[in-house]
């Protein structure tokens, strides 16, 4: 009904669509920069993973103290508490065994994942139980977005945000160099934990529109072709919440014309071809540019001769 | 922020003449796994003057530098710099990591790296103001680096990487420095200028803990010496403890006959 008119004439559940998904865009793109950094890109997919246990157990405790069948808040404390746990068991993991953090990750993610699933079927196998709603979690779904829920994921946004900007200097240390911030004194400790706040923060905002199996990718790949743009961080940071952004955006536009198609995957294939075109074209690090770098070399080195 | 703030007030250095040691270690274990990597070092560092920490391959050299700074979990053993517990003195300390602990493909330049050493004084959610990024152009002039401040780090050789790292420890304006092998794989010229720069921290009255893995330069360079081989082996002035028989203890064997103090 809406193909093809401008914005003014958008209806306004597009709109809403449209703000909401872009503030998560960028709120992920930017908290995302420092997961890349610190190499824990894994850590955010377990974290997202394992949303899924705690959303179905929020719903069944909702189904048992008589809360309406499907209370939002209820199901996105349930995914932040379960996702911390797995957060919380990785790290109980690398530190008191000789495990590598990626085994740690992959045992990690694969059994809450494991947990949630099942539980999910046996929910819907509940007769009395409305569950239909549960599945969107896993791969998203942005056509049915209230103003409300895109208010809170633009403050959710707005919230990452200022935090990225508030302890820029310590999230920077931190990534760049934890054990000298360690030996300075600084509480690395309670910083890494706020770092982890923020992405469970974004991850839990961005469960209903991209799904908890792709958010990874809002999180990770318009950092990682942020990468290919600059060499300073301030800009790589702002980059990157302008892909994330534009992604989200873009996507939810995309969906919006084409209804049939699941929101979260276009929104993600929107930030992968933003990551593709950084990887070949980007002037600082792109592939193109550093072919062209060498064979300009090559070619002075043979006039040099 | 209140609580960084607190923490550099409360720093104490007693006056020079009390004879309280900068860094006083006592009974300090740590192990790794089922290993004791090392066991029972106590041991207090003169006041101001380099001191070089040597020992074999595994000797625990590095370990007993982050064990001391609390990198490591300690087994058990107290640590106290200037007399009052490490936690309380922290704005006192200055490090120097091992260069391949970081990512030098990380995207910051050398000045960025370099006034990371002022964050204790400029105090969390706060701007790095000009007067800290000139006293870290300065530490950067200092270690010859002023003309790479803007290159991003990943551009800098080896030995520049390393004098970064000095120069931000020299941003820190720290009383006791801590120094995991600052001199390796450098080329001549780092190396001469890490030597310089260490002599002017000694001259300022410092102290400087340096692992040290290179046995033939260490006379000429360090006043004192502290021999590791999984526990104290031997501590004091160079010319009376780098002895034979001390490196015999050390390395075993295979040290004898060295002749490393003429």
């Amino acid at each position: 009904m809406m193909e093809g008119l401008p914005f003014a004439a958008m209806g306004h559940n597009t709109a809403m669509v449209l703000a909401g998904t872009t503030a998560l865009g960028i709120a992920a793109g930017t908290v995302g920069c420092f997961m890349v950094l610190r190499r824990r890109a894994l850590v955010s997919d377990a974290l997202s993973h394992a949303t899924l246990p705690g959303i179905v157990i929020a719903f069944l405790v909702g189904l048992a103290l008589g809360v309406e069948g499907r209370s939002l808040p209820l199901l996105l404390l349930g995914a932040a508490i379960s996702g911390a746990l797995a957060v919380a068991a990785i790290q109980a993991i690398t530190r008191w065994t000789r495990l590598p953090e990626d085994a740690a990750i992959g045992a990690v993610l694969s059994c809450f994942f494991g947990i949630g699933v099942v539980l999910l079927s046996v929910v819907q196998a509940l007769p009395a139980a409305n569950a239909a709603g549960l599945k969107g979690f896993i791969f998203g779904q942005t056509a049915a977005m209230r103003s409300g829920e895109a208010a809170t994921l633009a403050v959710l946004a707005l919230a990452a945000l200022a935090g990225v900007a508030l302890f820029f200097k310590e999230l920077r240390l931190l990534a760049f160099d934890e054990g000298f911030a360690r030996a300075a004194g600084w509480p690395t400790g309670r910083f890494d934990l706020g770092l982890m706040a923020l992405v469970t923060l974004v991850t839990v905002a961005g469960l209903q529109t991209v799904g908890l199996v792709l958010i990874i990718a809002l999180l990770i790949t318009p950092a990682a072709a942020a990468r290919f743009w600059t060499d300073r961080l301030g800009i790589m940071l702002l980059v990157a919440g302008l892909i994330g952004g534009l992604s989200g955006g873009i996507g939810a536009l995309l969906s919006a014309r084409f209804q049939n198609l699941p929101a979260g995957a276009i929104i993600v294939l929107v930030a992968a071809c933003f990551f593709m075109a950084s990887l070949f074209f980007a002037p600082a690090r792109g592939l193109l540019a550093r072919t062209l770098r060498r064979a300009r070399l090559r070619a002075s080195l043979g006039a040099a001769r | 922020m209140a609580m960084l703030q607190r923490l550099r007030t409360r720093n104490f250095i007693p006056p020079a003449d009390a004879g309280v040691s900068p860094l006083c270690v006592t009974g300090l274990s740590v192990a790794y796994h089922r290993q004791l990597a090392l066991r029972d070092v106590s041991w207090a560092a003169p006041t101001g003057g380099l001191v070089a920490v040597v020992g074999p391959n595994g000797a625990g050299k590095s370990t007993f530098l982050k064990a001391v700074l609390g990198l490591v979990p300690a087994l058990a053993g107290t640590v106290e710099v200037y007399g009052r517990p490490l936690a309380q003195q922290r704005g006192l300390i200055g490090y120097v990591p091992q260069r391949e602990s970081v990512d030098w493909d990380f995207p910051v330049n050398a000045l960025d790296v370099v006034t990371m050493g002022r964050y204790g004084m400029i105090g969390w959610g706060r701007r790095i103001t000009g007067a800290h990024k000139r006293a870290g152009m300065a530490a950067l002039d200092r270690v010859g680096m002023a003309d790479y401040a803007r290159r991003q780090i990943g551009q800098l050789s080896g030995g520049q990487q390393q004098r970064v790292f000095l120069a931000r420890a020299l941003a820190q304006e720290a009383r006791l420095y801590f120094m995991d092998e600052p001199l390796a794989g450098v080329d001549a010229a780092t190396e001469q200028t890490i030597l310089a720069v260490l002599r002017e921290l000694e001259a300022e009255g410092r102290t400087v803990i340096c692992v040290h893995h290179d046995l033939q330069t260490v006379a000429a360079t360090f006043d004192h010496v502290l021999m590791l081989n999984r526990t104290l082996v031997a501590a004091g002035p160079v010319a009376t403890t780098l002895t034979d028989a001390n490196l015999r203890l050390a390395y075993g064997q295979r040290a004898s006959g060295l002749s490393l103090l003429s």
